[in-house]
């Protein structure tokens, strides 16, 4: 009797043990995974890229090759260019997440679920938003980009881009759950981007004319910081929506 | 407080209280929107600038307000739906959204045919044109969102979530748009430059205002009654409710 009751304490003291580490191990955690797991999937994460400079490709060949014009919607063209290829990549977020049930487990772990998604979603702004504005300079020069504003340029981006992540994945946590929600996805989420568009462009274009580029960068900033404390809320309640429907 | 919120819960009941408020609202309507039509069509004097144009006022400002009231009134409306459950909610929600498309349509397409004998083009990039084109996409989008979900119960959470989130964004849209607007392009004509506008001409826009919402909230009262009949269908009031008609 006593030795059974012995090892049921034992038992129960080892199954208490076993949840151990709080919030900072379960984020790292979903962090690590995820990198690793695009990191694996390099085609997806190219893939933005590539449709970023194809999309770039078809302005001047649409438009007009003449420097002078394409300088003169080169912020407009690369900051359009840069915010479809973040939209594009969206779908896949919760995608496989969702697909093969991991998304569900995260759902019952005892973290908190916002913080969780909020770390999904930096890993995908780290190898969606982030490559971006470190190539948007290069497609730059070749739209004959007037110089003094690459720096902007890639500065805005990055931190735009942040936002844009945030505001897409409560798109993409909405539309997870449906076979074809890609194009909805588009719908749900592009009237909300306008802000950024427009002070990210803003601030290129501030740039170009010598214009002050931190108020710019500043509201920006402002943007991001409102999605950063609202939109995990967000994503947070949309994918127990789309988990339970 | 909390026994009206427990008496919402019940759609039975808004059903009977609903049945005794529409009439009051469709009168109230109807009065004050034939009221203002004539009144603002007819009697009210000519803008000196703009001649009889500016009669188109008395549909574009009513149907510009609702667009935007409509959209808040949605993400009450969700809200409402997200934290107490009240069903009720959700099905105003369901039918406030086509609304509230329609009337920002009307108010886009007032103010582009406005726009020929003042402007003299259909559309321009003005801050105002463009934050109501941004609303009317997230009106469309609430509309998707909610078709796409075979789950009513999913497709109404996820719609309510999504007027949240862009109740929160209207405003960052239209202040974003001002400063857009502002730097972008001087400003050629503003439709706030009618400032001072005569008593003559101001009051029977106050009419169709008036006479605008009592229509949304007729209309809201008599398609929630439609969608309760829908939703309930199988409950036992609704069986003999039918029967009753029959």
């Amino acid at each position: 009797m006593s030795v059974s009751e012995g090892t049921l304490a034992k038992e129960v003291a080892v199954t208490r043990e076993e949840p151990r580490g709080g919030l900072a191990v379960a984020v790292w955690a979903t962090l690590k995974r995820d990198l690793v797991l695009l990191l694996r999937r390099r085609s997806e994460v190219l893939n933005p890229l590539v449709f970023f400079a194809l999309v770039i490709t078809l302005f001047p060949i649409g438009i007009s090759p003449d420097p002078a014009l394409l300088a003169a919607i080169a912020p407009g063209l690369l900051w359009v260019a840069a915010l479809l290829a973040a939209l594009l990549s969206l779908d896949s977020l919760f995608r496989a997440d969702y697909d093969d049930g991991s998304l569900e487990q995260l759902l019952l772990t005892p973290q908190p679920l916002a913080l969780l998604a909020l770390a999904k979603v930096t890993v995908h702004w780290l190898l969606t938003g982030l490559p971006l504005a470190l190539m948007a300079p290069i497609l730059g020069i070749m739209l004959a980009l007037p110089a003094g504003s690459y720096a902007v340029l890639a500065i805005s981006l990055a931190l735009g881009s942040a936002s844009l992540s945030l505001i897409g994945a409560i798109g993409a946590a909405l539309t997870v759950g449906l076979s074809r929600g890609g194009v909805l996805l588009s719908l749900l989420v592009l009237p909300l981007y306008i802000p950024v568009l427009i002070f990210g462009a803003g601030a290129v274009q501030a740039a170009i004319l010598g214009d002050g580029v931190l108020a710019h960068l500043a509201i920006l900033g402002a943007l991001l910081a409102l999605a950063l404390s609202l939109a995990p809320l967000a994503i947070a309640a949309s994918l127990r929506i789309s988990i339970n429907g | 407080m909390w026994a009206f919120i427990n008496k919402l819960r019940s759609p039975k009941w808004f059903y009977a209280i609903s049945a005794r408020l529409q009439p009051w609202f469709w009168a109230a309507a109807l009065i004050l929107i034939v009221t203002g039509t004539i009144w603002g069509l007819a009697f009210a004097p000519a803008d000196y600038q703009q001649g009889n144009s500016f009669r188109i006022i008395y549909v574009h400002v009513p149907a510009a307000f609702l667009a935007q009231s409509i959209f808040v009134s949605m993400a009450i409306t969700g809200l409402v739906f997200m934290v107490w459950k009240i069903k009720i909610a959700d099905m105003a929600a369901t039918v406030m959204a086509p609304f509230g498309a329609a009337m920002t349509f009307v108010a886009l397409f007032s103010g582009a045919v406005w726009g020929v004998p003042t402007w003299g083009t259909w559309w321009m990039w003005d801050a105002r044109l463009t934050s109501m084109l941004i609303l009317l996409f997230l009106y469309l989008g609430v509309i998707a969102l909610r078709g796409a979900f075979s789950s009513r119960d999913s497709a109404s959470r996820a719609a309510s979530v999504l007027a949240m989130v862009g109740v929160i964004n209207i405003p960052i849209i239209k202040y974003s748009v001002d400063w857009w607007y502002t730097l972008h392009q001087p400003a050629t004509f503003t439709i706030t430059g009618r400032v001072g506008m005569p008593m003559e001409m101001w009051l029977p826009l106050l009419i169709m205002v008036l006479g605008f919402y009592s229509f949304f909230i007729a209309l809201v009262l008599t398609r929630t009654r439609s969608e309760i009949l829908r939703r309930e269908s199988s409950k036992r009031w609704v069986r003999e409710l039918a029967e009753e008609v029959n």
